[in-house]
């Protein structure tokens, strides 16, 4: 009966994880990369300069909305802060027929839009681990929140199945073959298992009104609006009253809250209704100061100036969810703690890469007793290198396309999402003409390749080159270029590993059975 | 098929009875049903019922129960595969949906 529950749960653990592994690796290491987000998308912008936030920016950013958006009726502005030095804006439009938003990026300190090439940066790996491209803004959020709830049941089923976990903690045989996958498989998941558990659980919770809506529409039916203001405090939405008035200036505001939130910083401005006598004017607290990303914020009056709503503390569930959500964005990690966020993101990665990887290993030696691999072992090894070596050359070719696309293009940021997805497409096809080692080895030296020119093309096409960025003191754009170096290092040694990689002989049944009980009898 | 025969909590003599490999097939879908569609109904009916009965702020209430709801979800997958055999399976999920659907007409005073 133990047994039989055991490998019932290893069973669980197999499958849950297969079936959606290939989306999982591209959620979790995009996700990784989105803890960039900034860097990535200033490294894309080459276009900017170095600049320091400074006190009139809001009101800068607020001048530049009523040139630019006058009769919209809201505006949010996001101001510059220490790792990103634009404001970037964006507002609805009024007039605008499907898409009512538009957005800019506006020059800090003379609020007037930046002159850079039009990219998607880092927010293109951002959206697309939580929604995909292509699909539609629901169909992606449902898809990965469903891939979200496999994983977590391929977590906890993997934590029954594994009795052995903290004596697996130290264990690596190298050179063994499958036992090697599942040692490193274990290595990845173990190390970093309150991470994973985290992520994924926290990853669930940020779609939960989505996925999970019985409850609110239960309690709340229809009633949306009301939730938000009980639940965070958010003011009552006001309505417009029809009659112009000019907007309160802004920068007493900001020292306003700079006092009460005893020298806080203001993250993020959001204009209702301006120009109208009833707008308002809320000034939000800065996510990298706190952990819970519950909104702390200031509700003006946007006429008089007078302070009409403190978002004050929210309740203790509130305050877990928003701790959740401040954990899984991890916006208000410092440096060090944001490397380590980046090296468990790497971890969970490589978590799902070992295990898709197990799995075909097995098949593969089941194969080679039985006689010939079947259409499901084939099919997995297939995807597994579109997927794991495929992914970074995508990366890297998305990144080559926002140095090499002509600046005139139009829908310029689209299409470095499309040399995405067709070199993605490519890297699908690129297996079927070259088998199996081959295909691994082709890809990850591609990828190497990739991430290794990207700092001599940012030399040849742009003027932020290394020796200029290191003369100018610029270090983000430095250790993004010196990140990218590491990137294909990384990727040529696994290059390399996997061409000098010797398959091993089919263990002898008796010590399988005995080292890989938990796994290796798992999958059928 | 090794796994498939523990999941069905049957002996190893099913390997040479004909049909064996289609029962198993069968089994593991009537699990994957209970586990995805029972466990999904059971993570909803607890979030409805804990919404409108915990001893808190409605709002706060509905958070709580929202995000436990995940973990049900998924302690009721891991129940739809560990439990000892497929009916088992099934009769859990549905005991506790009605259990939960009984608290939630108490909670909401259909029920004297």
């Amino acid at each position: 009966m133990k047994d039989g529950f055991r490998q019932s749960m290893a069973w669980l653990h197999t499958w849950a994880g297969l079936l959606v592994g290939w989306v999982l690796f591209a959620v979790f290491l995009t996700g990784t990369a989105a803890y960039l987000r900034p860097e990535i998308s200033y490294w894309m912008r080459p276009e900017l300069a170095l600049s320091r936030p400074g006190p009139e920016n809001a009101a800068v950013a607020v001048a530049a909305m009523q040139a630019m958006a006058p009769d919209s009726p809201s505006w949010f502005i996001t101001l510059p802060n220490e790792r990103e030095t634009v404001t970037r804006v964006f507002w609805r439009d009024p007039k605008a027929q499907g898409r009512r938003f538009r957005d800019a990026v506006l020059d800090a300190d003379t609020g007037q839009p930046v002159a850079a090439r039009e990219t998607l940066g880092g927010d293109f790996f951002y959206v697309f681990h939580f929604q995909l491209h292509y699909v539609g803004v629901l169909w992606g959020r449902w898809i990965v929140s469903i891939c979200t709830m496999f994983m977590l049941v391929a977590i906890v089923s993997g934590i029954i199945t594994h009795r052995r976990i903290f004596a697996d903690f130290f264990t690596f045989r190298p050179g063994k073959g499958q036992r090697s996958w599942l040692d490193g498989h274990n290595v990845c998941s173990v190390l970093a298992l309150p991470y994973h558990l985290m992520i994924t659980y926290t990853g669930l919770v940020l779609f939960m009104l989505m996925v999970m809506p019985w409850g609110i529409d239960r309690a709340y039916p229809g009633q949306r609006a009301a939730f938000n203001t009980e639940a965070f405090g958010n003011a009552p939405p006001r309505q417009r009253a029809g009659t112009p008035a000019p907007l309160a200036a802004v920068t007493p505001l900001m020292e306003e809250a700079r006092q009460r939130w005893q020298g806080g910083r203001v993250g993020r401005v959001i204009v209702q209704n301006p120009g109208d006598a009833h707008a308002t004017i809320q000034l939000i607290r800065a996510e990298s100061e706190r952990l819970s990303y519950n909104q702390q914020s200031l509700t003006f009056d946007g006429t008089t100036g007078a302070l009409i709503h403190d978002s004050g503390d929210s309740g203790a569930a509130a305050e877990v969810r928003g701790v959740m959500y401040g954990l899984h964005i991890g916006r208000f990690a410092g440096p060090l703690l944001r490397g380590l966020f980046l090296l468990s993101g790497l971890a969970g990665t490589a978590m799902v890469a070992t295990g898709c990887i197990l799995w075909a290993t097995k098949q593969r030696q089941q194969a080679a007793r039985r006689g010939a691999a079947g259409f499901g072992t084939r099919l997995v090894e297939h995807l597994n290198i579109a997927a794991i070596a495929g992914l970074p050359l995508a990366m890297a070719a998305f990144f080559w396309a926002n140095r090499v696309l002509p600046q005139g293009l139009a829908q310029r940021g689209a299409w470095e999402a499309h040399v995405f997805f067709i070199a993605w497409g490519l890297c699908l096809l690129h297996p079927l003409l070259r088998r199996g080692r081959r295909a691994w080895v082709e890809q990850f030296a591609a990828g190497a390749l990739g991430f290794a020119l990207l700092p001599v093309l940012n030399a040849l096409f742009t003027t932020q080159h290394l020796p200029a960025t290191l003369a100018r003191g610029d270090w983000v754009r430095v250790w993004f270029d010196l990140g990218l170096l590491g990137c294909g290092a990384l990727l040529g040694l696994l290059a390399w590993k996997v061409a000098r990689h010797r398959p091993s002989a089919p263990l002898p049944r008796p010590a399988a059975v005995l080292a890989l009980r938990s796994l290796a009898e798992a999958a059928p | 098929m090794d796994v498939s025969r523990a999941i069905n909590g049957t002996a190893r003599r099913t390997r040479f009875r004909p049909g064996a490999e289609a029962r198993c097939r069968a089994g593991i879908a009537m699990r994957l049903l209970a586990g995805v569609g029972g466990g999904y109904a059971v993570a909803a009916l607890f979030t409805m019922a804990l919404s409108i009965g915990l001893p808190m702020p409605r709002a706060e209430a509905v958070l709580t129960a929202t995000m436990a709801s995940f973990a049900i979800y998924a302690a009721a997958i891991v129940w739809a595969f560990a439990a000892p055999g497929v009916l088992r399976a099934w009769a859990g999920m549905a005991a506790q949906a009605a259990l939960l659907l009984l608290a939630l007409f108490l909670l909401e005073g259909y029920l004297p």
